[in-house]
């Protein structure tokens, strides 16, 4: 049994939108494997919540009028992985929400659950950092986008007000077309663990595969909550496909990121890795891009 | 409890349709050993971090303990006790489990079997390193994963007719 006050299911967007301006201080519940987990632990005991679980409207991957990929809220990340417009298009960031807990975990966990938790080592949060993702967000007969780095306020809090639910995630055209990605997430244990530090890069190479044209890069854990690396996209972009300046674009993160020492790891380690997973990512882009880079030691 | 506290779940279960009035505080473990007395979904961690609770959810792998008991409603649940034959035999998995001795206490087991019933019903062969990660949301406080692993190749390639 758990330490829940109650538990209303919302039977629409709009009714779960109503259930929480009706309750308030009552929590969302997507699919609970952080929501639930925290209950036990006391942290969310006694609260009354809201639940979308059932809301099948928010499940499914789709390419919209303008080809922009849009999932919902409510995709499991094994749905995410397996599906075809993800497997063609950001390959990576099937492969991200991989990398979360366990097969268990990736079946019952959402997308939109990894984002609105607000925390900065959601495997999920850095690719689409990365991938400019724009989301959607309900009130109560309104619908509002928001692109995902204001999406993120501080750790643990998110662009939701009383009364709002996440809805979908959109990754734009323009923002793909033409991009390949690639995720590193470092951690203790190959499985269920969580990211020490994650990096997701993805590049945009001319016509003749020989330079930048566009890199973005983004970290979990490198900061309170998931960010961009702008020093390194700036030093990067426009320049030759090498490996001095790839290596450069790897130190250049160090003016941006800022991790924090904690039990997981030190400042330093972290990093140390940072910079290292920052070429490693950028290598297998480019190479997934069709470029050429020469092979050096794995991470 | 100021809301609705029970709440009438229709399922369908082992392939058998189901309907209790539910208490809405329970987990699907609490569900299927309470009320429907199926005590091969083990209470181990109850958060989700040692799947001796999974159980198939419509071909799915979930761990029960952090699943609702009213998210199942309309929903086809697996548990171990649904791979019995129609005169009580175990499956080749589990007897495979036994032959390779991948049993010691025997905790986690119905959690692992269930994974790997997901696992071969996807008719997919599976290098041992795929098969590793498919199972990696199980512990197995013997340490007897080596075993185990083995035990669901063989099955999985005696399904699939290859060596």
């Amino acid at each position: 049994m758990y330490d829940i006050k109650a538990l209303y299911e919302a039977t629409s967007v709009d009714d779960a939108c109503r259930l929480l301006k009706e309750h308030p201080g009552s929590q969302v519940i997507a699919g609970g494997s952080d929501v639930l987990v925290q209950i036990r632990e006391g942290k969310r005991a006694g609260k009354e919540l809201v639940s979308i679980y059932m809301l099948d409207e928010l499940r499914g991957i789709c390419l919209d009028a303008d080809e922009n990929i849009r999932i919902g809220s409510l995709t499991s990340f094994s749905h995410i992985t397996k599906n075809p417009i993800i497997q063609k298009y950001i390959n990576v960031l099937g492969e991200a929400v991989d990398q979360i807990g366990g097969p268990q975990i990736r079946n019952i966990g959402t997308i939109g659950g990894n984002t609105c938790n607000g925390v900065t080592s959601a495997d999920s949060a850095s690719t689409l950092f990365a991938w400019d993702a724009q989301v959607e967000i309900a009130g109560e007969g309104y619908r509002r986008l928001v692109p995902i780095n204001e999406f993120y306020i501080k750790a643990g809090t998110v662009d939701l007000k009383e009364g709002e639910i996440q809805t979908a995630i959109i990754i734009p055209k323009k923002a793909y077309e033409g991009y390949k990605g690639h995720y590193i997430k470092y951690a203790m244990r190959e499985a269920m663990d969580i990211a020490t530090t994650g990096c997701s890069v993805n590049v945009k190479l001319s016509e003749d595969k020989k330079s930048f044209e566009d890199v973005r890069i983004a970290y979990g854990v490198a900061g309170p909550i998931p960010m961009r690396v702008p020093s390194a996209e700036n030093f990067i972009r426009g320049k030759e496909v090498n490996e001095e300046n790839i290596e450069a674009f790897a130190q250049k993160v160090l003016e941006d990121i800022n991790p924090r020492d904690s039990w997981r790891a030190s400042k330093a380690f972290r990093c140390h890795i940072g910079v290292v997973m920052a070429r490693k990512a950028c290598e297998k882009a480019v190479k997934q891009a069709g470029g050429k880079v020469d092979d050096r030691t794995e991470l | 409890m100021t809301g609705q506290s029970y709440k009438l779940v229709s399922c369908t279960i082992n392939g058998k349709k189901c309907e209790k009035m539910v208490d809405v505080r329970s987990s699907l473990t609490d569900m299927l050993r309470n009320d429907y007395r199926l005590t091969s979904v083990k209470k181990g961690c109850e958060v989700g971090e040692c799947g001796a609770c999974n159980v198939l959810i419509n071909g799915e792998a979930f761990n029960s303990c952090i699943y609702l008991a009213v998210w199942a409603e309309g929903k086809d649940i697996l548990t171990l006790e649904g791979l019995m034959g129609p005169n009580g035999e175990i499956s080749d998995l589990q007897q495979a489990f036994i032959d390779e001795a991948a049993i010691q206490c025997g905790f986690c087991t119905p959690g692992f079997v269930m994974s790997a019933t997901e696992i071969l019903n996807s008719g997919k062969l599976y290098s041992k390193e795929e098969l590793r990660k498919l199972l990696s949301g199980h512990l197995c406080r013997c340490t007897g994963y080596e075993n185990i692993l083995v035990a669901v190749e063989k099955t999985m390639k005696k399904r699939l007719g290859v060596d």
